[in-house]
């Protein structure tokens, strides 16, 4: 069915077909509208969700993860400060392998503070053993929401889904949505590897570990998300056969004889493709690589999918502040350090706190990146 | 003997503890410096001692009084502090090596 | 009224072979209410001593289902176990009454989950929260909360040379829960059990949210020798330093001292106190101590005459 719907509506109406069992959840800009939509569906009696509306992010989690672990699918929605907020709870999430989905309206953090988009929010918590997921478009943020849910639950691991804070979450976009039985279906019970309220299996859960185990149960979690790759690529074919819209982990658009290519995640991507279009127009041998899945980084794939570029230019739209390069350069060089074919890698940081990001610019970026030459270390794109 | 330690692969899938006895292999009875001695004939059956022993080492059975339980009690001496002055039936003595 | 003869066939839900120290009063606390409780009961807690001490891996005291997660999220976990409770009970796929209890420090529970608390209880999440009170942070080494009482020492207000411990009155909790119109609320300690066990059934038999605060003495930061703790339990009760009592839509005291004892009695036990006992200006600390404490249990007599507990109530 075709729908009028902002990346926030959309989101909200992924979560009303999913019905999780329980949300907890707090208002921050810009996600507050999936909040509020969902509230609406509750108090309608369109969901049979229990909504816990807490009193803050950090209580958001801690509710969401003794809600998953007690066998109930749980999600919430947040941005910004309250992911920041919620930072200690995720890596407890992530190591409880609780499949909690949570969309995101990416947001840049404080100080100072800006409501608009980048992508600091999810990359200051990606060491927390979450999945995360980037959407270029308000249909794939909608997409990518339902996979979520059904990828969390197959591999045992939290989940992230963004969507660019304003851009798409306040962006009007005409969606193609399932219909709420093919969703129910599809995604089927949770079944939980253990719940707190089975009376008859006692179980405590979230011990003290010592020197002597929490190595042993790090390593465990880590293997989850290497085990995650496979699981999004079963789970992506799945929903392929259901909507008949095929999404990748890496995806390249004009890449085949490419020569140079910007690697993008996010709805920057759309600026990217237009670059591509207008630089392939003057006959430049130019591609753009879109990727979806940064975590778990599937570095095999990018390794094999960059390696044959002879340069690249690598967009965050976050800095680390780590007086280098923007994070996602770092893990991209890092795993194209030993590939036999060892393209140029620069670093291109953009649109922090909503800073617009224009086609021109990011065609300014490819021909830069053409040139095969850098000056700088790191190039911030727009900076007076 | 106790049974050796899990690998990583033996563990449960998130940090869980499933079985709830394994508790019962740490005998903190090891840890006394001073003992409880029960004196059965003086003993009245109150329970007192019972209800305050933090670690559920006084062995009650059928509302009768067993003994203290030497495998756990850690010798902190409240039921000998809480048994009735005119009762004395608990006597901490120092704990032999 | 409960009966130790009856008491003695309860299921011990809390096992022995946990690690709390010697003659522990929260190891005792956690003992006697879920004595008093009994299954089916899902219980919550907080990073703490009692987390410690009771979930090493592999090793697990509690003999019901139990979750921890971090130290401020007692309420908020609990807040999300009950609410999915409510889910699955709604949709039928849980068909028997689950009892909530989460216990927490005074750490967890004054200061750093204080939020928690109250966003828990002013959505009538429906559990009984049980603050186990050492009045400090114990687990890392005696540090001072707002429950720690005016004038003790801890590692964070030491009895120093120019200032005698710590400067400021304790946070009354058991009023903050009351102002927020919770369905019960009490205070009691260790040494009364039979108050302990009789409050804690009927918070359990109360629909909405309730609150427990339990005075638990600590041997190691409170300095005094572990035999004491029944002891030392009693004395904060019987100089009403402790009053003993509860809220249900009006207030009861329900332990009257026989003797009203002066709060030296309580104090002069315990180490944290013995720097008061030095010279003048400690003497003025406790002649300050005994004003607050008396000006507090008239208050509360001023608060039942004037707003007494309705007689039935659940």
């Amino acid at each position: 069915m075709i729908l009028a719907k902002t990346g926030n509506e959309a989101m909200a109406y992924a979560m009303r077909q999913i019905n999780p069992d329980v949300v907890a959840a707090y208002p921050i800009t810009p996600s507050t509208e999936i909040v509020q939509l969902f509230a609406t569906y509750v108090n309608d009696g369109l969901v049979d969700t229990e909504f816990v509306p807490v009193e803050s992010e950090h209580s958001a989690m801690a509710a969401c993860i003794g809600s998953a672990a007690s066998g109930c699918r749980t999600m919430t929605a947040t941005a910004s400060q309250g992911l920041a907020l919620m930072h200690e709870m995720l890596f407890i999430a992530g190591g409880l392998r609780l499949p909690i989905t949570v969309p995101i309206a990416s947001r840049s953090l404080s100080s100072p503070l800006n409501i608009h988009c980048d992508h600091s929010d999810s990359f200051a918590s990606r060491d927390s053993g979450w999945m995360q997921f980037f959407a270029e478009t308000v249909q794939e943020g909608y997409d990518t929401l339902l996979q979520a849910v059904k990828i969390a639950e197959m591999a045992s691991l939290p989940a992230i889904v963004s969507i660019d804070g304003f851009i798409l979450s306040h962006c009007m976009e005409r969606i193609d949505v399932l219909n709420d039985q093919d969703v129910r279906d599809w995604l089927g019970p949770y079944k939980p590897n253990y719940n707190l309220l089975n009376l008859e299996h006692p179980i405590l859960i979230g011990p003290a570990a010592l020197q002597d185990y929490y190595f042993e149960f790090k390593r465990s979690q880590i293997e989850g998300m290497r085990n995650a790759l496979p699981v999004i690529k079963q789970v992506t074919q799945d929903f392929n056969q259901l909507s008949g819209r095929a999404y990748g982990i890496v995806e390249e658009y004009r890449c085949d004889d490419a020569r140079a290519v910007i690697l993008l995640m996010g709805s920057a991507c759309g600026a990217g493709r237009a670059a591509v279009d207008k630089l392939r127009h003057e006959g430049k041998k130019v591609g753009m690589v879109k990727l979806r899945v940064f975590r778990p980084l599937p570095h095999g794939l990018l390794k094999k999918t960059l390696s044959g570029f002879k340069t690249i230019g690598v967009l965050d739209r976050v800095d680390a502040v780590n007086s280098y390069g923007g994070p996602l350069y770092t893990e991209i060089t890092s795993l194209l350090y030993d590939a036999v074919e060892k393209p140029r890698v620069f670093s291109y940081v953009y649109g922090l706190g909503g800073k617009e990001f224009t086609p021109e610019d990011a065609e300014a970026v490819l021909r830069s990146v053409l040139t095969g030459k850098k000056e700088e270390l790191v190039t911030y794109v727009g900076v007076r | 003997m106790k049974p050796r330690k899990k690998t990583w692969q033996e563990l449960p899938c998130g940090a869980i503890i499933e079985d709830l006895s394994a508790v019962l292999e740490n005998k903190t009875g090891a840890w006394r410096s001073m003992r409880p001695v029960w004196k059965a004939d003086r003993c009245i059956n109150c329970l007192t001692c019972w209800i305050y022993c933090p670690d559920s080492a006084i062995m009650v059975e059928d509302g009768k009084m067993k003994g203290p339980d030497y495998n756990y009690c850690k010798g902190c001496g409240i039921c000998a502090n809480v048994c009735p002055p005119k009762v004395h039936a608990i006597e901490m003595v120092k704990e032999q090596k | 009224m409960a009966r130790l003869k009856e008491l003695c066939k309860n299921k011990e839900l809390f096992s022995k072979g946990h690690r709390a120290c010697a003659g522990c009063g929260e190891a005792l606390a956690v003992r006697q209410i879920l004595l008093a409780a009994q299954e089916p009961v899902v219980t919550i807690m907080p990073t703490g001593c009692l987390e410690i001490f009771s979930s090493i891996y592999p090793e697990s005291a509690w003999q019901v289902p139990m979750i921890h997660t971090a130290f401020e999220t007692a309420a908020s976990t609990a807040s999300g176990v009950e609410a999915a409770y409510r889910f699955q009970k709604k949709m039928g796929r849980l068909k028997k009454d689950i009892k909530f209890i989460a216990f927490g420090g005074d750490g967890a529970t004054y200061d750093i989950g204080f939020a928690a608390l109250s966003g828990a209880i002013e959505r009538r999440q429906r559990f009984l929260y049980v603050c186990t009170d050492n009045e400090a942070y114990m687990n890392t080494g005696i540090q001072r909360s707002s429950a720690t009482p005016y004038g003790a020492h801890t590692t964070t207000s030491p009895a120093g040379t120019k200032v005698p411990g710590k400067r400021q009155h304790r946070k009354d909790i058991v009023e903050v829960a009351i102002a927020h119109n919770i369905a019960y609320a009490a205070q009691t300690t260790v040494a009364l059990w039979n108050d302990l066990v009789t409050k804690v059934q009927k918070a359990l038999a109360t629909p909405g949210p309730s609150f427990l605060n339990v005075l638990v003495p600590c041997p190691l930061g409170w300095r005094y020798p572990s035999s004491e703790t029944i002891r030392v339990s009693r004395l904060a009760a019987d100089t009403c330093f402790w009053p003993i009592y509860e809220h249900q839509s009006g207030y009861k005291i329900t332990y009257e001292p026989k003797t009203k004892l002066p709060i030296e009695e309580f104090l002069k036990p315990q180490g944290r106190f013995s720097h008061l006992f030095k010279d003048e200006s400690g003497k003025k600390i406790i002649r300050e101590i005994q004003d607050y404490i008396d000006e507090k249990w008239a208050l509360l007599h001023k608060k039942q005459a004037a707003f007494p507990m309705p007689q039935a109530q659940v």
